[in-house]
Order: structure tokens, then C-alpha cells, then sequence
């Protein structure tokens, strides 16, 4: 048996297709809805479809808001997926997101839409896209993109992204019409990927293999803020 | 440039089969549709729609068993659709390992139940589908039950209705060219296109990659077809035995080439020839396969 992988269950979307795609590389998973799952975990995806302020809420009626942020500084690795990378960030969206976890600083927007020419783009974002380097110097090796080719596409299905404070955290960018977004960041423990690995077809489960498997059971925690806490 | 075009297999599901007809009727077995599925999954294509065609017509539902396997091993997207009427219906479904499923009948008979699927499910996981027809005017009217049923509702407004509920694709079939080779309804897809805020599957007609590129052109957000892919992966290698109690299986017993009718109409054609096609027009499509510097 592979690594054990903990899933957050916390009602908001498919958390199926997640599990299905670490048991497929031999992974063990467990499903978690309480603060005692979350501090077990060795290894914790936190995933989610659906609106930011209601997932924040079902993670605090389930009393496991403090219990990620006790998880994510201790150094273990810590996925967030979709709407789950989004709840990583301190800000929510403007129309009534509220406060995330805070785990890295950051706020959440709406995506515009529009392409190079002004015109009206279809939102939500759904469908493959490419993520390319942010930077020149960047490298993957040893990320969650480690085997992963320059502009190879991945699917995507959301209305809003990510903005970090810290560029340094950008490991990966997407284009949607004129705009272009974090689709992958990291900062220490922390993996956060806006399109879906486990529905990304072999390249995407690359990603799931390279977080369940080669990620560094204690990272460093330095990137994490230490106000992190202050979220909750 | 937007994200890159969908390229879309739709599976018609009968009982354990396979099957397709020509304007959603006259279905014919074709083979099992997991060996279908794996194959449009090794080739690149971008998502995967399973519809139970005869589900809205018996009201019940028997696709459980072939989602899970999907789900199990093939991780692309995967909409599901046929005669469901109620959450349940599309709890069953998602736990099953389907991200996204396609209603019909049910919405146009209460469009209040997009709203409340939507709600509970999110829109990203709701598509309408809208199957429509040529109407003796100049437009189209929204039909129910495989094609057979005319809501009395315009296919333009219901498609916006649809949206504003919640949906959060639609899945466009023209009844009139389902199963004919002959091109997408261009028209249809250029006036729902444009009135509708989310993305549109066009569906019903593809016999060639070109008439993808007049789809996408018309605004179409992503492309299915069947007979066309299928036709291509059908194989001689079937035990006929095995579906000898399905009755329409002339087409698995004739000619390999294409039943009668249609040869000379649908140029059977693998996913990898379409994307090709596309991206020579100039119009993005996912790459694939796509480099992988490590073995899975």
C-alpha cells in the first residue's frame, strides 16, 4: 500500500473522483470531517466545488478551521484543489466570500472574462488549458508539476482565482482571454492547484502521484505566516 | 483565445449497450460501451457523455454500474444524462463517479428543479439539455423524451431560462440532424450561442472534422459527436451472441463500413484527426498525448 492520503469531507462537491484517483496510483485513502481526521493525516487534500463563503462556513460547523491551520503549520504536505486552493488564501471574493483560512496571503476575485479585445468570454472557465511557467528561472523539478511539460493542459472548472500577495508562491500560470492566473502555487507545505488533477486524464494523476508520493513529509514551515491562526 | 475546444464522445446507453440511431430514434446496437469509452480515452478525448436514451421513456435509470467503472479508471469529466427526475436521481449518479449530469425532461417540466439541483449541487455539475427542432417558421422548439415530445417551449428562450436557473452548460442536440452525418445545425448553435452567459456542447450531426470547425465558428464552447467516432472504433471482433437479445442488431450483422445509408456521409475518424483538423483552422484544442517525462 502507497502512501495514506486524507481527503477533507466536508460536503461541498465530488470529493469521489479524488479518492478514486489516489487509490488508482495505490494510495490508501481516508475520508476526514472532524478536527481528529485533519490532525491524523499525514498527507491532506482539502478539495471543493461551490461558492467560498458556504465552504467556509461547513468547515467551521465542523469545528475543523483550526484544526487545518494546526495541520498545515505543522509542516505536513497539504493540497488544496479548485475551490479548496481558493480557501487558502486570507480574503474571499468580493460578493460575500468573506474570510478564508489565511494559510497564504492573498485574496480571491472574480474572473473577468474577456478576451484581448474586450469581448465577453463564457464564465465559469470550463474546459483544458495550459499552464506555463510564471518566470523564467522557475523549474518544477521537485514540485507537484515535476514531469510535467511546459503548456500541457489541464481541466479546468471555476469563476474565480487566486491572487497571492507573494508572486514567489506562483509556480504555474494560466491564460484565460486576456487574463492570466495562478493555476498552480506553493509556499513550503503548501500546494494549492486551481484545475482538477484527478479529471486531468495521466498528466493530471502525475500530479496527484507527485504530491501523494514525492512531497516531503515535513516541509519547510517558514513559508507559512505565523498569524495564520488568526483567521479562524 | 479562450480555453481550447472540447471534443466530446457521446455515448448513448442502452441497458448494457452501446447504441445509435438516426434523429434520436431507430437505435442499433453497436457493441459494450466501456470499450468505447477506454478507447476516446486513450486517444485525447476531453470529457465523455453517457446518455440512457430509453430511461425517460421506462422513467428508470440503470447507468449506475457503467459510470462507476468509468469513474474507476478513465479520469476525464464524465456528464450523465437520461430520465432523471429527481436529487436522488442525481446523488446516485455523482456518488457514482459522474462530475456532471445532463436533465432534460424533468427541467422543462419543472424549471424550478434546475434551480434546486444547482443549489444543491452547484451549476458546474448541471447541465440542461436541450434537444431541438427546426420548427416550420424560422425557429426552433425544444422537444422531450429522446426527441419525441414537443415542450411548446422556443429552444432559445428555454436555453436562457435555463442558464439564468442555474444551469451551467448546456448540451445542445439538433433532433433534426442526430445521426445524419450531415453537419451541425449551425444556425441553432450561432442563436443559443450568443444568448446564453455559459458554455455550449453542440450535438447531433458531426460526419467530419470540418463540420466541428463550422460548430466552433458558430460559438459553439465544445464538440460532440457519436456516429462518427463510433463507427471508426467499431469492431468485427463482437460476439453477436452476446447482444442477440437486444433485436436491432442489423447493424453489427451487416457491413463494417457503415450502415447502408450513411456510408459516404460520416467519414469514421479518430479524436486525434479532428484535433489535428482544428488546430490547421486555427482554433485551439488540448494537445495529446501530451509529454510525459514520466512513466505512470
Amino acid at each position: 500500500m502507497g502512501p495514506r492520503v486524507t481527503i477533507l469531507d466536508y460536503g461541498m462537491g465530488n470529493i469521489f473522483s479524488i479518492e478514486r484517483a489516489m487509490r488508482k496510483l495505490g494510495c490508501e485513502t481516508v475520508l476526514a470531517d472532524s478536527p481528529e481526521g485533519i490532525a491524523g493525516a499525514e498527507r491532506l487534500i482539502l478539495p471543493g466545488v461551490g461558492a467560498f463563503g458556504k465552504a467556509m462556513e461547513e468547515l467551521e460547523r465542523r469545528d475543523c478551521v483550526r484544526a487545518i491551520l494546526d495541520y498545515a503549520a505543522s509542516g505536513k504536505p497539504l493540497l488544496g484543489i479548485c475551490l479548496g486552493m481558493q480557501l487558502l488564501m486570507r480574503e474571499g471574493s468580493e460578493f460575500g466570500g468573506g474570510r478564508g483560512l489565511g494559510i497564504v496571503e492573498g485574496r480571491v476575485v472574480a474572473l473577468k472574462g474577456e478576451d484581448m479585445d474586450g469581448r465577453r468570454l463564457k464564465v465559469p472557465h470550463i474546459g483544458w488549458n495550459g499552464v506555463c511557467e510564471n518566470g523564467k528561472e522557475a523549474s518544477w523539478k521537485g514540485t507537484i508539476l515535476d514531469g510535467v511539460g511546459w503548456d500541457s493542459s489541464f481541466y479546468f472548472v471555476h469563476s474565480f482565482v487566486c491572487v497571492p500577495s507573494d508572486q514567489g508562491a506562483v509556480l504555474a500560470e494560466t491564460s484565460y482571454g486576456s487574463e492570466r492566473f495562478p493555476s498552480v502555487i506553493q509556499a513550503g507545505n503548501i500546494h494549492g492547484c486551481q484545475f482538477h488533477p484527478e479529471k486531468s486524464g495521466p498528466l493530471g494523476l502525475a500530479v496527484c502521484r507527485n504530491f501523494a508520493f514525492n512531497t516531503p513529509e515535513k516541509g519547510c514551515g517558514d513559508a507559512i505566516r505565523k498569524d495564520a491562526g488568526q483567521a479562524a | 483565445m479562450p480555453g481550447n475546444l472540447r471534443i466530446i464522445p457521446k455515448l448513448e446507453i442502452k441497458g448494457p449497450n452501446l447504441v445509435k440511431g438516426v434523429h434520436l430514434e431507430g437505435l442499433r446496437v453497436l457493441g459494450k460501451p466501456w470499450d468505447f469509452a477506454c478507447r476516446y480515452y486513450e486517444e485525447g478525448a476531453d470529457e465523455l457523455i453517457y446518455m440512457d436514451v430509453v430511461a425517460s421513456l421506462y422513467g428508470r435509470n440503470s447507468l449506475a454500474d457503467i459510470v462507476a467503472r468509468t469513474a474507476n479508471d478513465l479520469f476525464i469529466p464524465l456528464t450523465v444524462g437520461g430520465g432523471l427526475r429527481t436529487l436522488d436521481d442525481i446523488r446516485t449518479l455523482l456518488r457514482a463517479g459522474a462530475d456532471k449530469v445532463a436533465i432534460n425532461t424533468a427541467a422543462i417540466k419543472n424549471p424550478g428543479f434546475i434551480r434546486e439541483a444547482a443549489r444543491t449541487f452547484g451549476s458546474q455539475c448541471i447541465v440542461v439539455s436541450i434537444e431541438a427542432k427546426r420548427t416550420p417558421g424560422s425557429g426552433y422548439e425544444a422537444y422531450t423524451d429522446s426527441g419525441r415530445e414537443p415542450s411548446g417551449r422556443d429552444a432559445v428562450e428555454w436555453a436562457v431560462e435555463a442558464a439564468s436557473l442555474g444551469a451551467g452548460e448546456i448540451l445542445l442536440t439538433s433532433v433534426d440532424m442526430d445521426g445524419t452525418g450531415l453537419g451541425y445545425d449551425v444556425e441553432l448553435i450561432k442563436r443559443i450561442s450568443a444568448a446564453v452567459p455559459v458554455p455550449v456542447i453542440a450535438s447531433g450531426g458531426c460526419g467530419n472534422p470540418e463540420h466541428m470547425c463550422e460548430a466552433a465558428k458558430a460559438g459553439a464552447d465544445a464538440l460532440s459527436a457519436a456516429s462518427v467516432f463510433h463507427y471508426r472504433s467499431f469492431r468485427r471482433e463482437v460476439d453477436i451472441g452476446e447482444f442477440s437479445a437486444e433485436g436491432n442488431i442489423e447493424f453489427m450483422l451487416g457491413n463494417t463500413g457503415g450502415h447502408g445509408f450513411l456510408r459516404g456521409r460520416i467519414s469514421p475518424c479518430g479524436i486525434g484527426e479532428f484535433k489535428e483538423r482544428l488546430c490547421a483552422a486555427g482554433m485551439k484544442t488540448r494537445m495529446f498525448p501530451q509529454p510525459v517525462s514520466m512513466a505512470l
